[in-house]
């Protein structure tokens, strides 16, 4: 069958004969192998997941790239690539019988282009990174993940990431002009190009968010903006999550797009105020994070029609920053929600859901109701202009079945994103984490056409197998479980 | 609004045509189809999709428009307009009859693209009917998605030969509540300079366009911003500008109409390519569109806008088809990347039905 895994391929012989091959061509700076230099690899930002690679490889040349995947291809053995390993759904999780292929030591800017509002990067270059270099010239790289002090522009590519700044400015997908990539049999092409349109199929699109799967991107020539002349934000308080989440839509419906629109619940505000002292109000039951920015003008006239709308829509107290420091200081205990929670329970699970906006009151309550159920509590982060919803479930890995009950429950808010009209992920990959849910999201066609793609990339499965696309036999197996309206999800499968 | 769910009769449509290997050729409203290579197929079917139309859904808070793919352009933007949104990226109709689906096949955008973005920018999700007769649907209706591969924005400009497109979202955005567009006359070589530095600072632009020593400058958003803005910009205040925009995006303007029977070259480059081909041109994109009627060879033209970073397509000719068929509209792919094509190709419509040639004449 052809859906089988092929991932196992290799044999023992064949690891022994690249093993070999590798020390030939790379220095011995650029291979780990003994168990204490390839733990730092056996997790990304999801630790849940552990998997000491079988060998860790980092190279420094796009030559010595083509070498090694050549000579992976050759002797069939699989290989993962990694960035800086923040990704939050086990993308970057090795493989015991597999290469792990660390970019990091591609981490030079090599050109920046005002006129052309470009910069040539290597993958492993941080994303903030991009931003600092580029500030001389009063640009910046718009999509800034909370991760962006660490994770790579190969990352945020091989994800598709996003930030607090994409409901206006857009996805990594949106701010990337052209990558080099090496496919699978060691050859390096360019996709995209420095022109806005390029002919033929828009690879860059498909190459965007394909999790590793398709090809390793060497090289991204990212597009710049000039940096806005004002930049305010409002923090408003709500005694009511539904109330705030009402406001977002009347700010949008006013025909507004702010730069910024983040929203959190009480548990999160807590944990928030108590790490990074932004001057939450920690009796709220909500707050909204807006951000205008443009020209002067422009940000002086919107602000006070939302502070207006939101003082309307209920916002029991209004902040809005005057300056830099307290524009920065308010968006810190933002970007520092995760380790914040981190802080106020042993472990946490981040979800990444998206669900249309309308939707918020209804997830809301589900999740809260779920959180009972399993007696376990959640601290809700949301990208609420664009509808990407991050619940973050606190769980104590060592109190046995924990983990597993936290999984359930988020699978559950998962698939109900999924029957809200949404998505079960919004910018944090499917990886190894959501692969079972994919079978709810998608059907048998949808997936067999992914397979496909991957396929006419990568026919052998080199390149990270097992992550982002189930087997349809993994769905069929799955499917018992996931029993809609008395309906199999693949009833054209064999069930074993 | 009047709906016309077709998908049956369009799926079995395929589902024959793929049974008996016959080549279709996906019309919308026929507006757009001098665009690309005629079909070189010998047994030649016509598939219609504009018998499925309709919205399906329209919510204007969630700035998300899904419309079956057939739904005539001018009925999704009147609806939009009275919501004050619009689509973003300007997509041309080229007559009366243009549809949504024509428009994502395309995949083309006007001058507001290098402000806002492009049709692929904006799609959220699709449905589509493979050459094999499935119908498979990819995306959403959220702005956020990455489960799966972005299928739908690989449909973006495949000209159908991927899938036959049934139903699209989009993401759609709110009008600006002011337009003003500043004409300040100028050489070409100075355009292209304050092009260049107008385009590095943040004031409100949507448009920067230049033909026949005029620079035109367009602002959009707050009043106040662009008030401010056209004082910094200078020039005159163009009065009906709105239609000048038309024009310019439905090619009905005097360039497009005057081209003495020269092809029209559409050259997409990067914004500080240095175009010199000694031809009537119009600039668009701010400085990252080159619209040129030339006669030169084809590989003149083309290794031109390579050597600058860019491509060029042949965009309109009086040529008549075997002429035209000569060779590819746009411009031959490297080997690798035409393999890949070909693949995909192979796995979406196996047996060629979908458009084929259309693109390239191989796919
Ligand atoms: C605290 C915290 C906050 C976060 N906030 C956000 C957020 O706001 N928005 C957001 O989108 N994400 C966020 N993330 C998730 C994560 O940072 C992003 O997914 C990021 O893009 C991963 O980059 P990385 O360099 O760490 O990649 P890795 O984790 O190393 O890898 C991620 C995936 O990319 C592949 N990959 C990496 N490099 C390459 C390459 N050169 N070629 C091909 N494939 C490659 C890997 O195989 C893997 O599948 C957050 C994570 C943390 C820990």
């Amino acid at each position: 069958m052809r859906y089988h895994c092929r991932m196992t391929r290799a044999t023992k012989d064949n690891r022994k004969s690249l093993r070999k091959q590798l020390h030939q061509v790379l220095p011995k700076t650029c291979i780990l192998e003994t168990p204490e230099q390839t733990i730092p690899y056996e997790s990304d930002g999801l630790t849940a997941y552990q998997q000491k690679p079988w060998m860790v490889v980092l190279p420094e040349s796009i030559e010595q790239v083509q070498t090694i995947i050549r000579l992976c291809h050759k002797e069939g053995v699989p290989v993962v690539a990694r960035g800086a390993g923040t990704g939050l759904s086990g993308g970057a999780l090795p493989l015991a019988n597999g290469l792990l292929l660390s970019l990091a030591k591609f981490n030079r800017i090599l050109d920046i282009n005002p006129a052309n509002r470009s910069a040539t990067v290597e993958p492993g270059v941080r994303n903030l990174a991009i931003s600092e270099a580029v500030e001389k010239f009063n640009l910046y790289y718009a999509p800034d993940p909370s991760s962006q002090i660490a994770c790579t522009i190969g990352g945020n590519v091989a994800e598709n990431a996003g930030g607090v700044h994409c409901l206006k400015y857009g996805l990594t997908v949106h701010n990337i002009l052209q990558l080099k990539i090496i496919t699978i049999d060691g050859e390096l092409i360019t996709i995209g190009s420095q022109a806005l349109d390029t002919p033929g199929y828009d690879l860059l699109a498909l190459m965007t968010g394909s999790e590793g799967m398709l090809g390793i991107i060497v090289e991204v020539i990212v597009k710049l903006l000039p940096r806005p002349e004002q930049a305010q934000v409002i923090l408003a308080a709500f005694d009511d999550v539904v109330k705030a989440g009402e406001a977002v839509g009347a700010i949008i419906a006013e025909g507004i797009i702010p730069a910024g629109l983040e929203m959190m619940d009480n548990p999160a505000i807590c944990a928030a105020e108590d790490y990074a002292h932004a001057g939450y109000p920690v009796d709220a039951e909500a707050i909204l994070l807006c951000e205008l920015d443009g020209t002067n003008e422009e940000v002086t006239e919107q602000i006070q029609f939302v502070e207006n709308l939101l003082t309307q829509k209920g916002a029991t107290s209004l902040r809005t920053s005057q300056n830099t420091a307290e524009r920065l200081k308010l968006w810190l205990g933002r970007k520092s929600a995760f380790p914040a929670v981190g802080r106020i329970s042993p472990d946490y699970y981040c979800m990444d859901g998206t669900i249309p906006r309308h939707q918020l009151p209804f997830i809301l309550q589900k999740i809260s109701d779920l959180s009972k159920e399993y007696n376990l509590l959640v601290a809700n982060v949301f990208h609420a202009g664009d509808g990407n919803l991050h619940p973050l479930i606190l769980y104590d890995a060592n109190i046995e079945g924990e983990l597993e009950r936290t999984e359930e429950f988020g699978g559950k808010i998962l698939e109900l994103c999924v029957k809200a009209g949404g998505t079960i992920t919004g910018e944090h990959g499917v990886g190894k984490e959501k692969i079972d849910q994919m079978c709810v999201q998608f059907k048998s066609l949808e997936l067999q056409i992914f397979h496909d793609i991957k396929h006419s990339f990568d026919p052998q499965e080199l390149l990270n197998p097992g992550k982002a696309v189930p087997t349809l036999h993994r769905c069929a197996e799955l499917g018992g479980m996931h029993v809609h309206d008395g309906l199999l999800p693949h009833p054209e499968l064999e069930r074993f | 609004m009047e709906t016309m769910n077709r998908t049956r009769e369009l799926q079995d449509h395929v589902r024959a045509a793929f049974n008996d290997k016959t080549a279709l050729k996906i019309v919308g409203g026929n507006t757009k189809h001098f665009y690309g290579n005629k079909s070189n197929a010998k047994k030649t079917n016509v598939i219609e999709t504009r018998i499925h139309q309709g919205i399906i859904s329209y919510e204007p808070s969630e700035l998300v428009i899904t419309a079956r793919a057939g739904t005539p352009l001018k009925e999704i933007e009147a609806l939009l307009a009275e919501n004050n949104q619009m689509l973003p990226f300007d997509p041309p109709h080229f007559g009366e009859h243009a549809t949504l689906g024509g428009a994502i096949a395309t995949g083309l955008s006007g001058s507001r693209r290098p402000f806002t973005g492009s049709a692929r920018d904006f799609v959220l999700g699709s449905k589509i009917i493979s050459g094999k007769g499935d119908v498979m649907s990819f995306g959403g209706q959220v702005m956020k998605n990455v489960a799966g591969y972005d299928v739908s924005r690989l449909m973006v400009g495949a000209l159908g030969t991927l899938g036959l497109l049934l139903e699209i979202s989009i993401k759609v955005l709110p009008k600006p509540n002011t337009e003003a567009t500043q004409v300040i006359a100028m050489s070409q070589q100075d355009a292209l300079i304050t092009m260049h530095k107008l385009n590095q600072t943040s004031l409100p632009l949507s448009a920067l366009t230049y033909e026949n020593e005029k620079l035109y400058v367009r602002l959009s958003g707050a009043l106040s911003a662009v008030t401010s803005a056209q004082k910094k910009v200078g020039g005159e205040t163009l009065l009906h500008a709105e239609k000048l925009w038309q024009e310019i995006n439905e090619q009905t303007f005097s360039f497009f109409t005057e081209s003495n029977n020269k092809p029209l070259w559409r050259l997409s480059v990067p914004y500080i390519a240095n175009i010199d081909l000694n031809e009537n041109s119009l600039i668009d994109w701010a400085g990252a569109l080159y619209w040129i009627h030339s006669d030169k060879k084809a590989e003149e033209i083309q290794q031109h806008a390579i050597e600058q970073g860019g491509s060029a397509m042949l965009f309109r000719t009086h040529q008549v088809k075997a002429e035209k068929n000569a060779q590819d509209c746009f411009m031959p792919l490297p080997a690798k990347i035409k393999q890949l094509h070909v693949n995909l190709k192979m796995r979406f419509d196996p047996r060629g039905i979908l458009n084929y040639g259309r693109l390239y004449s191989d796919l």
